[in-house]
């Protein structure tokens, strides 16, 4: 019996990317997981069920097993001889996979995308239209006397969030929950609202207005209404003044505020309120990130293109528009003529009618797991999951990169994410001269 | 391969004290080398200028708040996008230019080493992932710590030897190269949203000085004879009146020259925004005369100008308070950075227009600083990129420098109580080239410690730099149209002994090193250290003390370089 034992690896379910876990190994399975949260060890409890083991083409309505380097040039045929792929994924992976990904876009053009345009995208575009009072999670942790959560539940989506970075952490200026307020609003009392001092019950779809009213009111404007978003005006004013009058206060939000109504309008005002708090005090934003590295696969793709999400290289320089260089444009017009994904499963995630278009045109997919999305692909190439068998740089939600470690052997003859990406490169280099 | 000869070129190497001499320069495995060489490539460089490859050694091209502009700004992109050709990447530019065309651009400028000025520890591995995709270019990065809990603790607490093996170990820990010093103290204060404005102002909590921390961290940097001085960001940024703040910053360290044997000890960085006379924005002017003066009477302080050039840019700094400042005087988009423990970031899009008083007396500070001391050794040339503006201007900069027609004609622009109240058109200096290379590349390159780098003697790196212009046909103080489009795009790029840029045009890429200091740390020290520091560590930080180290293998071609003697 061969016991290891490996200490402070990373996790790679959310976007908290906790790295204190303590993971015993025995004979080469996942024994006992230490510090991890109810997500996490239903991770390491079922990696290795539904794995594919080899890859997989298409014949008829069934697979054949084939070898990776049929699957590699197999894809890269189809890459190459497509006028508009669309190359998807990219945040279940390491920084190390995508930036692999980016030369491929380049070479074969079309459109290279990542799952924030399905998610935290319309964020990123308040950032472009206002900046952002951004900060590292052990500020919050070390300084914050105020905690707002905003559409985000992290009870449920980010369990280790507040107790390791929030309202239950200890820091160096604040030492306890009782010297920190936790404040909700959301639509509905989650569990997390059930935990806050102070909780705001908005009407859905209404988040723009409280935050503009809310803007109002930290600048001195008198709101001539009796309610907004079903509030009464007096616990808008009440709100206001709980925000002013913190020390350092934090608002993190979810996926609450950037799939309403108004999407990244509602950050604009989000990051606006924010940005205006800081005349009176100190005061920051940031997004409750969902996979763990959609964060690092969108600082990936800004250093190398100038862009977080949704480049089109078609033109051989990247280009950006969300409307129309994002996977939803590009399959709702019908345009692409392949495409690839990488560690993720747009047929479960994007909307129907897009979805059937993914499964009429050659689908390529990178994935460890059997999801909807390998059932439908013509070339399935499993992979190593990353942070478990293989290691790379991840992002957590504030930016802090991580380096996952390495627990387990990957099953016999799987391969990497980034050994399938550099030679699927290779192939495509070679097509191409 | 059997070498390369660059024949028949006019030669400036400051360092060497050549200067302007018609030489062939001999390359072999990478290094210069006593000719002659047999079968060796040849490159005719007849009526052209040979410098030694670029060297900058300010400039933001990497990391976080790099980031964040490049993020910040999809207007700055549209207007400059460079396609995919050949073994070139494709990518955006202008202000902040997406990691490989940095690397191109550079080269294309003749600069082969490059050093990003500001990295904070935390989130130095996201640093060296954008280094490790800029192509072709030497480069390294500076941690900030003027602002770190444990060094301002060890500071309060006068426990000096504990201090300096914790700055040693988070060198080798983040792999950086020079200790950073951002508003000493005043990032701290900005993270409380409150500022601290002279040196003796006690940092909230932590009751030290800016003073003290400038005084603690150069004391260090002296005893672990790192290779380049500490490197300074003063307090006060950009308010009127803080050439106060930068001659008592340089004063502060005086009475610690005696132990550098004449070298600098402390640099003092984009001193064009810390130059300023006055006590308002109404009469806010220019304080390079008396920074100039002091920088001509001591010879222990060095600096880099950080000159503007007018148009649009990004600006960005570890400062996140001036950059909160910037963005209430501009109401321009704001995005601010903290980072735990450490320091913090801004960044706000800027535009530098010649008819606004108070850009134009900026454009006036940065000249007059270059023009005004006199050891050009001692006023390195940078544009604080993208700060005063991007580094692709360099050209331009280096033209008002050698030509007072080129100033004059700009001078005739700008706003008009500006020139009145600017001391610039009384001066009268030209730049040589001779001087030209050495603000540019040789006294860079000494600064940085990097004594095979910025020379062309036999033994150091074959980084050169082949420009198209003939010194014997074009006057610069007249033909400066004709010095920048030399400097534009130059004619060859040498890096590493290869051919990397001809005609501006990149011909073929490599990836450059990143350089690093290992500051001897003894084992004792380092075990006594890490269970000194574990414990807090656990308490301020959000991840573990393990998972912070850069490995040494993460980088794709580190360089140790040794402390300097």
């Amino acid at each position: 019996m061969i016991e290891v034992l490996i200490r402070g690896a990373v996790c790679t379910v959310c976007g908290c990317c906790c790295d204190d876990l303590n993971v015993e190994v025995t004979d080469g399975r996942v024994e006992r997981v230490e510090n991890a949260c109810s997500l996490a060890l239903s991770k390491f409890k079922h990696y290795s069920s539904e794995r594919i083991l080899k890859p997989l083409m298409r014949v008829g309505n069934g697979f054949k097993e084939t070898s990776y380097k049929e699957a590699i040039q197999e894809s890269a045929r189809l890459l190459v001889n497509s006028n508009y792929p669309v190359l998807w994924g990219w945040c279940l992976t390491s920084c190390e996979a995508v930036e692999l990904g980016l030369e491929l876009a380049e070479l074969v053009g079309g459109v290279i995308d990542n799952n924030s345009s399905v998610c935290h995208g319309p964020g990123l575009i308040g950032v472009q239209d206002i900046g952002i009072s951004g900060c590292s999670l052990g500020e919050v942790k070390n300084r914050a006397d105020l905690i707002l959560y905003w559409g985000s539940n992290p009870v449920n989506a980010h369990p280790r969030h507040m107790a390791r970075y929030t309202a239950l952490a200890k820091g160096r200026f604040v030492a306890s929950r009782r010297e920190r307020k936790l404040i909700v609003v959301d639509v509905r009392r989650t569990e997390t609202a059930k935990l806050a001092d102070e909780f705001y019950q908005i009407e859905p779809n209404s988040d723009y207005e409280l935050l503009t009213a809310l803007r109002c009111a930290v600048n001195g404007e008198e709101i001539e209404l009796s309610t907004v978003s079903g509030l009464p005006v007096e616990r808008v004013e009440e709100l206001a003044d709980a925000l002013i009058s913190c020390r350092f206060g934090v608002l993190f939000y979810g996926l609450g505020l950037t799939m309403t109504y108004g999407k990244s309008r509602n950050l604009d005002a989000a990051l606006s309120l924010v940005r205006d708090l800081n005349r009176k005090t100190k005061f920051l934003i940031m997004p409750m990130r969902g996979h763990f590295n959609v964060t690092g696969s969108n600082e990936v793709f800004t250093w190398v293109t100038g862009y977080p999400f949704g480049v089109d290289l078609s033109k051989g320089y990247p280009e950006y528009n969300p409307g129309i260089t994002t996977i939803s444009d590009v399959l709702r017009r019908g345009e692409c003529d392949a495409a690839l994904i990488v560690a993720s499963d747009p047929i479960a995630h994007l909307p129907s009618t897009l979805a059937e278009t993914l499964k009429k045109i050659p689908l390529i997919t990178i994935d460890p797991h059997r999801t909807p999305t390998t059932e439908a692909s013509q070339i399935v190439i499993p992979s190593a999951i990353i942070g478990l068998e293989s290691t790379g740089t991840v992002y957590r939600m504030d930016g802090v990169p991580l380096e996952c470690k390495r627990i387990l052997d990957p099953p016999p003859g799987v391969k990497t994410d980034v050994e399938i990406m550099s030679d699927l490169l290779s192939r495509v280099k070679e097509l191409l001269t | 391969m059997s070498g390369l000869v660059i024949r028949n070129g006019l030669v400036y190497d400051p360092l060497n004290r050549v200067e302007g001499e018609r030489m062939d320069i001999y390359v072999k495995d990478g290094r210069i080398v006593e000719g002659p060489l047999k079968n060796a490539e040849e490159v005719d460089a007849s009526h052209m200028v040979i410098m030694p490859g670029g060297v900058d050694v300010h400039s933001h091209i990497a990391g976080t708040k790099v980031n964040v502009g490049r993020l910040m700004r999809p207007e700055d992109h549209v207007k400059d996008v460079l396609p995919r050709s050949g073994l070139r990447r494709a990518g955006v530019g202008h202000s902040v230019p997406t990691t490989y065309i940095t690397g191109y651009r550079y080269v294309e400028m003749g600069y082969t080493t490059v050093f990003e000025p500001a990295t904070p520890p935390l989130k130095t591995r996201h640093t060296h992932e954008e280094l490790d995709e800029t192509p072709i270019i030497d480069k390294g990065c500076f941690p900030l710590m003027g602002n770190n809990w444990f060094i301002m603790d060890y500071i309060r607490e006068n426990k000096y030897e504990e201090c300096r093996d914790y700055v040693a170990w988070l060198l080798e820990a983040v792999k950086g190269y020079a200790v950073k010093i951002v508003n000493p103290g005043g990032v701290e204060a900005w993270a409380w949203g409150k500022y601290i404005t002279y040196l003796d102002e006690p940092v909230p909590w932590f009751e030290i000085t800016p003073r003290e921390i400038i005084r603690w961290l150069c004391k260090i940097n002296l005893e672990l004879k790192n290779p380049h001085p500490i490197h300074v960001h003063t307090n006060n940024m950009a308010k009127p009146g803080n050439y106060e703040t930068t001659i008592e910053t340089m004063d502060s360290v005086k009475d610690m020259a005696s132990t550098s044997n004449g070298q600098p000890i402390i640099h003092v960085t984009h001193v064009q925004f810390t130059g300023r006379s006055g006590t308002s924005w109404i009469n806010v002017g220019s304080g390079a005369p008396e920074i100039a003066e002091y920088l001509n009477q001591n010879q222990h302080a060095e600096i880099d100008v950080g000159q503007i050039v007018f148009g649009d840019t990004t600006t960005m700094t570890a400062d996140g308070s001036f950059q909160f400042l910037l963005h209430l005087l501009s109401g321009n988009k704001w995005a601010n950075s903290d980072v735990e423990v450490e320091t913090g970031a801004g960044v706000v899009p800027f535009r530098y227009r010649k008819g606004n008083y108070v850009n134009a007396i900026q454009w006036g500070i940065g000249l007059e600083l270059a023009l005004l001391v006199k050891d050009p050794w001692r006023v390195q040339m940078t544009t604080d990129h993208p700060n005063g503006g991007p580094f692709t201007e360099y050209p331009k900069v280096i033209s008002w420098l050698m030509s007072r027609r080129a100033r004059k004609r700009l001078l005739r622009k700008i706003n008009s109580t500006a020139r009145r109240r600017l001391h610039l058109e009384d001066v009268d200096r030209e730049y040589s080239l001779n001087e030209v290379a050495v603000v540019t590349r040789a006294a860079q390159a000494k600064s940085l410690g990097l004594a095979w780098k910025g020379h062309l003697a036999p033994g150091a790196d074959a980084d050169i730099a082949v420009y198209n212009l003939d010194p014997k046909q074009v006057d610069p103080s007249r033909d400066y149209l004709k010095v920048r489009k030399a400097f534009r795009k130059a004619t060859y790029t040498i890096k590493d002994g290869s051919i990397v840029c001809k005609d501006g045009e990149i011909v073929s890429s490599m990836l450059g090193r990143t350089y690093w200091v290992k500051p001897p740390l003894s084992k004792e020290a380092r075990e006594s250290l890490i269970s000194n520091i574990s414990g807090k560590f656990r308490e301020y930080y959000t991840v573990g003390l393990d998972n912070y180290v850069i490995e040494d293998e993460y980088l794709a071609n580190p360089h140790v370089v040794a402390p300097a003697r």
